[in-house]
């Protein structure tokens, strides 16, 4: 067994423990959760540090066969994209704990259980390296998050879980679709074996082909992300769900779609990726500015949130959309960031929650007197997610709307007037639950950062900090990959589109 | 020569007050927050004396910030003489302020947070000047606009203060909007954002790619330096603490657009179309602000349209080509305009907290030294020779004059309005009879002492400091015309509009009275201001938000595409209703309809056979 191995393998023992923990030890229960979940990042931050960045290659690859015919592998693999975000997962996934710790009452062992089963799903999604594994840990992924929004969720949650299931399971049936008929055409999953019969000829689709195999795909991926107008679906479920379910929500699972879109749509449909380009960047584009317009007339802070995520990952999409190697390494940056951000703000949403137990930003006003610290962290969040420098999402955005205009300067031109917006919509929201007098339902209810909720906390801080000013740190894995990517998507081109002919330079670190 | 020290000292003082300072006393808050600012001021003085004449910029890299494909962006800090100029500047009035608001603040909550964010403001303001790229210019440009939104709404309890605070915010993030769009292009265009690279580059670009970006980094700076039509924010900024006024809103922050057109200058010189939408802007918003700066009765309204219209002046320098004028501009304008915020600051301590000019007068006994302080900063900025606004208006002007002489007329009269409107705020607040009700005292040498040395300044900043002659090396001058005509028509419009302010304000006092009712329609204009935040408010905010709401929202997200979802889903039920009936469990119903479904396959395959 090989690191990553050990890394997926860890939250599912989790998980599997936690079946045999009697349900009456509530605080064993938290314990062993936390406890794998902390294990699990620890071994994850040794990937990080074997990583070796210099390699454009899969790292702690594994591939033992599991099942002959249909011949499906255990493949899992590493790279530069992979890597960041398995560890976002798994440092995520200890601080969802965290937060649950007191929030959670009813059936507590399954909502921690969940949680474990969520952190395998996703981590084999981003490491699986064969097409059937991966739609495996796709769909694992799902049900976890379905019982996490309808069991623990507000009021409407039946509602809510049963549109997110409907809509990310009819889209994922379109991949499966896909997934089969490259299977009848490459007679293997195997997805680097898939690359390397594309790019050899051995494999070829034709025109037609190319172009549904990849809008099947993106269809999957587009409602994952969420791209406008598939995203409807995105401000219930975070609405309806309890706090760690929308902070893996939005800060992951989101980026299933994007990570997809990098991983699979570009590298095998390379022609029909280009060709569709344009439209998918003008789409993009309208869930920037639209869903920071809709976000800016919320009344319910967890929706306001959502919609904000609609924007900012039109910024992914745009970016990848861009086909420049800034672009693209501005959007695995901006997954990275809004990971972190979003799920930042999501948690200290609900931090608000659990003291005034309303989500309606009317219920608030004046939070900054009882609470100068939670205000103060929420201020640096804010910041973060609205591109302020030295914080991490401005060197996303920063470097998407670069390679855009590297690409087509018009498209930068709508795109940035998103930056203006995300200032307006949390600048409101911020004045209006922090700032003026304190009414005195917010004097009794709020009260300022406990010590678990600072520990929850303090970790996304620091990370904004670090990846805003330090992205040396980050950059040069993601780099390598990208421009792999990019080559990739250079090869076994069809279409001749009207894209930049993307020469992959490199300026060297001082 | 370690320059990362200077912004590093703010920054560490904002850090430990910011942290601890709940828990810190007053004096030590005191020590580390003003400490912090002397560090960095005498490190300023230490570097600029190690390093000789600055002929050419010394610059230091320390790493490598944002790297990806052909851009390698580093965290990179440059010094010349331009950079010197404007860190003494903003350290030297910005020590000074520091300690003024030690009195100031004394009695205000939120003690430690003001500091904090004053200190943070430093850091970034430095960072912006010794920024060696536009990258980390733009860091600093984004950081001094955060910082000032923070301060604008200091007192976070009042609605109107964090309405000012996000206006500001909101307005510079549209100016950046222009600027980032111009960083995207000069990447596009030069593959760096390193000064020396882009300058050295910039003759050989074709014009309409130099326009355009001179053009898009012109929006930028009219947001950050308050230029017509992004104005806007600044006057409402006064709702912060004054000395915040004196710092972020009239002596560093607002003159950063300057700096940056200056900076820039290798671009704007090869763009004339360019050039000239800078000098028209900086000249219209001169003239227009002192309009309005005519009619306020807030004192520090009235220096707030001054500010305005001053960074026009600034504008109107740099479009004319004369950037070295309009920097010399921003320097005694530094002196003056801090003085008379810190000044007026004096005056609203002394009356607890009075701001109308209305509820004053007969202060000059009262408070003598902040009276005789805001004379020496009043006839400055008056343009009286040879006092420090004098000079570098002048200069502006005499380049205005050889470029366009209906810009030079312009900028005459309004060098006219600014004596009258000043003076009327002086003789409006000092002279006659006390109309309040507060017990008038004077300020605690704390905040004395500043005003003193900035009057020093103020009376002499222009003839000790030659700014155009020290930046020679990066923009030559200009030769002498040696013709004093036009000099001489700019001293008697400033001589005429405080005269005119005295015979208004302390000789016939009943005359303002009369001029407004006979020009009742022309004053209400200008009194509210033309109207523009109005208008600004019926034409772009409110159609926005009510169509984010009403059309987006309601209409497009839950209308339209839910509504199509949940239809769907509908659709699927009634559908999935339909075929439950089928399955009935009846052996005889299911014959039924497979020979129905014999039927039609027969019949469907023998329509395809017999077209075939």
């Amino acid at each position: 067994m090989n690191p990553l191995d050990i890394v997926l393998a860890i939250p599912l023992v989790g998980f599997l423990v936690m079946l045999l923990v009697p349900r009456s030890a509530e605080k064993m229960i938290r314990l062993i959760s936390l406890g794998f979940s902390l294990v699990a990042f620890i071994a994850s931050l040794g990937l990080a540090i074997g990583f070796q960045t210099g390699l454009a290659a899969e790292q702690f690859s594994t591939d033992v066969v599991w099942i002959y015919s249909p011949n499906i592998h255990y493949h899992v693999s590493l790279d530069g994209l992979s890597l960041w975000l398995i560890i976002l997962t798994t440092l995520l996934t200890p601080i969802c704990i965290l937060i649950s710790w007191q929030s959670i009452k009813a059936r507590s062992k399954e909502f921690f259980a969940f949680l474990l089963l969520l952190e395998f799903g996703l981590t084999g999604v981003f490491a699986a390296q064969d097409l059937f594994l991966f739609y495996v840990f796709w769909e694992i992924s799902l049900v976890p998050m379905y019982f996490l929004i309808g069991i623990w969720g507000h009021e409407r949650r039946i509602y809510a879980a049963v549109k997110f299931f409907l809509y990310t399971m009819a889209a994922s049936v379109l991949m499966l679709t896909g997934i089969i008929y490259v299977y009848n055409h490459a007679h293997t999953f195997n997805y680097s074996d898939i690359l390397a019969m594309l790019g050899n000829g051995r494999l070829h689709f034709n025109n037609t082909e190319q172009i549904l195999l990849f809008l099947a795909f993106f269809v999957a991926f587009a409602v994952k992300v969420p791209i406008f107008p598939l995203h409807t679906w995105l401000p219930d479920a975070h609405v309806e769900a309890p706090t760690a379910g929308s902070v893996m929500l939005a800060s992951v699972m989101l980026k299933m779609g994007t990570y997809g879109l990098l991983r699979f749509c570009l590298p095998m449909f390379p022609g029909a990726a280009r060709a569709c380009a344009p439209w998918i960047v003008v789409l993009a584009i309208i869930g920037i500015i639209y869903g920071a317009l809709v976000a800016m007339v919320q009344p319910n802070m967890k929706k306001l949130v959502a919609y904000s995520s609609v924007s900012h990952l039109g910024f992914v999409v745009l970016g990848i959309f861009s086909f420049t190697q800034m672009g693209m390494d501005g959007a695995v940056y901006q997954m990275l960031n809004h990971g972190i951000s979003t799920g930042a703000l999501f948690v200290l949403v609900g931090y608000l929650y659990e003291r005034r137990h309303s989500l309606a930003i009317a219920d608030y006003g004046g939070v900054a007197t009882p609470a100068p610290w939670l205000s103060t962290v929420f201020m640096i969040t804010m910041l973060a997610s609205i591109g302020l420098p030295l914080l991490n999402n401005f060197i996303g955005e920063f470097l998407v709307l670069q390679g855009s205009a590297q690409a087509n300067f018009h498209w930068t031109i709508f795109a940035t007037i998103g930056v203006i917006l995300s200032a307006c919509y949390m600048l409101w929201l911020y004045q209006r639950v922090f700032y003026g007098e304190t009414p005195d339902e917010v004097r009794h209810h709020i009260f300022d950062l406990k010590p678990r909720e600072w520990v929850a906390i303090l970790p996304l801080i620091a990370m904004m900090v670090w990846m805003g000013v330090y992205s040396q740190s980050f950059l040069p894995a993601v780099r390598r990959t990208t421009a792999h990517i990019l080559d990739q998507t250079q090869v076994n081109v069809q279409f001749q589109v009207k894209a930049p002919a993307s020469r992959v330079e490199v300026a060297h670190a001082r | 020569m370690q320059l990362w020290l200077i912004p590093i000292f703010p920054l560490a003082g904002f850090l430990l007050t910011g942290i601890f300072g709940r828990r810190l006393s007053k004096t030590v808050i005191n020590s580390i927050a003003v400490g912090s600012v002397l560090l960095s001021f005498l490190w300023v003085l230490k570097t600029l004396a190690g390093l000789g004449d600055l002929q050419i910029a010394h610059t230091e890299q320390y790493f490598t910030w944002i790297q990806s494909g052909i851009l390698n962006v580093g965290c990179d800090f440059t010094v010349d003489r331009l950079t010197a100029v404007m860190l003494l500047v903003v350290t030297g009035v910005g020590l000074l302020i520091h300690i003024y608001s030690i009195g100031y603040m004394a009695h205000e909550g939120g003690y430690y947070r003001f500091f904090s964010y004053m200190n943070l403001f430093m850091f970034f303001m430095l960072t912006l000047v010794l920024a060696a790229n536009y990258l980390v210019m733009f860091v600093g440009w984004e950081g001094v606009g955060l910082c000032s939104y923070l301060l604008i709404g200091f007192y976070f309890d009042k609605q109107f203060a964090t309405n000012a605070g996000n206006k500001a915010f909101i307005v510079n993030r549209i100016g950046d909007f222009g600027f980032s769009l111009a960083i995207y292009l000069i990447v596009v265009n030069f593959g760096s954002l390193d000064f020396g690279a882009v300058f050295s580059a910039a003759a050989s670009k074709p014009e309409s790619t130099l326009t355009a970006i001179a053009l898009l980094l012109l929006v930028g700076a009219c947001g950050k330096s308050a230029q017509i039509p992004l104005y806007v924010w600044l006057p409402d900024a006064m709702a912060g603490p004054t000395p915040v006024s004196a710092l972020i809103h009239a002596a560093t922050m607002v003159t950063a657009g300057v700096y940056m057109v200056a900076r820039s200058a290798a671009i704007f010189t090869h763009a004339p179309a360019a050039m000239e939408t800078v000098a028209v802007i900086g000249v219209a918003t001169a003239f227009f602000a002192a309009t309005i700066g005519l009619a306020q009765n807030d004192i520090k309204k009235v220096f707030a349209y001054s500010t305005v219209s001053q960074l026009g002046y600034m504008f109107l320098g740099a479009g004319v080509g004369a950037f070295s004028a309009g920097i010399y501009h921003l320097v005694t304008h530094a002196f003056f305009k801090a003085l008379l915020f810190l000044g007026s600051g004096s005056v609203i301590h002394a009356l607890s907290g009075e701001q109308d000019l209305r509820q004053m007068g007969g202060l000059r006994k009262k408070i003598p030294w902040t009276f005789w302080t805001m004379i020496c900063a009043s006839v400055a900025i008056a343009g009286v020779p040879p006092f420090a606004g004098f000079f570098s208006k002048d200069a502006i002007l005499a380049a205005a004059d050889r470029h366009a002489p209906w810009m030079y007329w312009v900028g005459v009269i309004t060098a006219g309005m600014t004596a009258f409107y000043v003076f009327r705020a002086i003789f409006m607040a000092f002279f006659g009879e006390y109309r309040g009700k507060a017990h008038p005292h004077e300020s605690p040498f704390v905040m004395v002492g500043p005003l003193a040395i900035l009057a020093l300044l103020s009376l002499g900043g222009g003839y000790f400091f030659k700014v155009p002659e020290f930046l020679a090396p990066i923009f030559p001058l200009a030769s002498e015309s040696g013709d004093i005509g036009p000099m001489a028509i700019s001293i008697a419009f400033g001589l005429g509009g405080i005269a005119l302010a005295w015979l208004f304000y302390v000789a016939k006092p009943e005359l303002p009275d009369q001029v407004t009712a006979t020009f009742g329609g022309l004053y209400k204009l200008i009194y509210n201001k033309y109207f523009v935040d109005e208008v600004y408010g019926a034409v772009v905010v409110n159609p926005v938000v009510a169509g984010s709401r009403e059309v987006l929202w309601k209409g497009m997200d839950v209308a339209v595409i839910d509504g199509a979802v949940n239809g769907a889903g509908s659709v699927a039920r009634k559908a999935g209703g339909l075929l439950k009936r089928l399955q009935s469990g009846n052996i005889r119903s299911y014959a039924t309809w497979v020979l129905f479904g014999s039927v039609v396959l027969l019949l469907v395959l023998g329509v395809m056979g017999g077209l075939r």
